[in-house]
């Protein structure tokens, strides 16, 4: 469907009768030549990309709920590329230049908002720190401005310049980093896959991997069985009970991380902000609710909800850095499932069974990652190698230690 | 969620720190491959249902303590000291217990 002001007017003239679906909600086929198994972003994406780059468009997606109703649908919206490691740098930017493309290459308004990310140090040494990012980021061609008080104060007046313990001394600010609506990206991601031919097949749970010789041949699901010359994994949270099922255990652990939202008020913050003591990080939506996070609960979980100690981490967070946030009220608050791996890096990879393929172990940062991810998860796919600015992403990196560890915390997955 | 410290009673989460997965034994660094040494450091079962696991009780009696749980539920089934069950596994003989 072709979305422009006169159908828009057209439709509203007609009492909106008219919309259809924006994509075909496909029945399984016997057969394609790349089953996808996740019908998250990540997973569209590389559908989408497959069909575009690669011309192979007998793909199917298969979703054990609903398009979008994973962590594309509970993450905080936020879209950066402020890395440090080499190994980083050139996929996260990639990502970044593809959000900036994406609304026009498919042609659906993600609401993409280059708002800023700004980070906050508190201290001599954190600056130090920062202006080290930064200028990494920049030999890379990444934009970064390393931001003194008075520059902050110029952005967010509003948070606490001299709290005794934390005083907030700069940040390093990322312009053209910000928040893309995630719901319009799972959508906008679908239609443009299924436009070009791929199956986005829902709820459809993947109950077995069938393999001969050491190559899959298909996927049992809850609709049957359908045979695949190519299975692509992408269903982060559970990509460990998917390993399961060819007998691959996996360097991830799964982890719940909340989300919270406040009520709507006016327009307030018109940047992402995150606290460099704590971790706590805020923009502010569309429609007015403040939308922040913190850290992961902390514990092995597949539960999709946490607990209150967590909440309070959280708020204390905020609170510390921003005081007027207690006057808000608390609207909802949700929980996702990550991949937490154990250097807090990801996984685009073959695996060592011919035509499974691997995209895994995001953390809580897969959503910046999703055109990314899809595009070089899409190339190793289609050409059985790995994509230059995803190279570093290898399955075996933690036996061969080329771990990339941006935070430094080692195999203890839930302090990445 | 609330773990039942056998020392301190029933407690808030927030009081305790999660360690891992308590399946795993460490293999003798000195006499086993590195492949045995990474499966052990980095791979995890990391199941969807009844997991044993360690918690450091360091807000009360900072005592570790080994933890059954569902991870689908947080239901926790059963909470003993790290040092009984590993003294357990110790007497039993066996190597795939807990490292505790």
């Amino acid at each position: 469907m072709h979305y422009s002001v006169f159908s828009v007017l057209a439709q509203a003239l007609r009492g909106q009768r008219d919309w259809k679906p924006q994509w075909r909600d496909a029945a399984p086929k016997p057969e394609y030549d790349v089953v996808i198994v996740g019908g998250g972003g990540h997973g569209l994406a590389t559908a989408y990309y497959l069909a575009k780059e690669h011309g192979i468009t007998n793909v199917a997606v298969v979703e054990k709920n609903h398009v979008g109703s994973g962590n594309v649908g509970r993450n905080t919206t936020i879209v950066r590329s402020n890395y440090l490691l080499p190994g980083n740098i050139p996929f996260y930017e990639h990502s970044m230049k593809l959000w900036e493309g994406l609304e026009q290459d498919i042609n659906y308004n993600a609401m993409v908002s280059q708002r800023g990310v700004l980070n906050l140090f508190h201290s001599d040494a954190q600056r130090d720190s920062y202006a080290r990012r930064g200028n990494a980021m920049r030999m890379a061609g990444i934009d970064a401005e390393l931001l003194d008080r008075e520059g902050v104060r110029g952005m967010v007046p509003f948070i606490d310049f001299d709290n005794a313990r934390f005083p907030v001394k700069g940040g390093l600010l990322q312009r053209r980093g910000g928040t893309v609506r995630h719901d319009a990206v799972a959508w906008g991601y679908a239609r443009a896959a299924s436009d070009r031919g791929v199956d986005i097949i829902q709820n459809c749970a993947v109950t077995g991997i069938r393999r001969e010789n050491g190559r899959v041949t298909g996927v049992e699901t809850s609709r049957g069985f359908i045979k695949a010359k190519k299975v692509a994994l992408s269903v982060a949270g559970s990509s460990s009970l998917l390993a399961a099922m060819v007998d691959m255990r996996l360097p991830i652990e799964s982890h719940v991380l909340q989300a919270f939202v406040s009520e709507g008020i006016k327009p307030l913050i018109d940047c992402v902000m995150t606290f460099g003591a704590g971790h706590f990080y805020v923009s502010q939506s569309d429609k007015g609710g403040l939308v922040f996070g913190g850290d992961i609960d902390g514990y092995n979980s597949y539960a999709q909800r946490g607990n209150l100690a967590t909440i309070e981490d959280v708020m204390e967070g905020g609170m510390a850095l921003w005081p007027g946030l207690g006057r808000l009220r608390l609207l909802r608050h949700w929980g996702g499932i990550m991949d937490m791996s154990m250097d807090g890096s990801p996984i685009i990879d073959r695996t060592d069974i011919g035509g499974l393929y691997l995209n895994a172990g995001w953390c809580y940062g897969g959503f910046k990652a999703t055109p990314a991810a899809g595009f070089c998860f899409a190339h190793t796919i289609a050409r059985d190698e790995a994509h230059p600015h995803s190279a570093a992403y290898r399955l075996d990196r933690f036996a061969t230690g080329h771990v990339i560890d941006e935070k430094g915390m080692g195999a203890q997955p839930n302090l990445h | 969620m609330r773990i039942r410290c056998p020392y301190c009673g029933e407690r808030d989460n927030g009081e305790f720190t999660y360690l891992g997965d308590a399946g795993g034994a460490r293999p003798d660094g000195m006499g086993t491959d590195a492949a045995a040494m990474h499966d052990y450091v980095y791979l995890r079962d990391n199941r969807a249902g009844v997991h044993r696991e360690l918690w450091y009780h360091g807000a009360g009696c900072r005592s570790w303590l080994v933890v059954t749980r569902d991870t689908r539920t947080h239901e926790i089934s059963d909470v003993t000291s790290a040092r009984e069950a590993g003294l357990a596994r110790r007497n039993s003989g066996t190597t795939s217990g807990e490292a505790a």
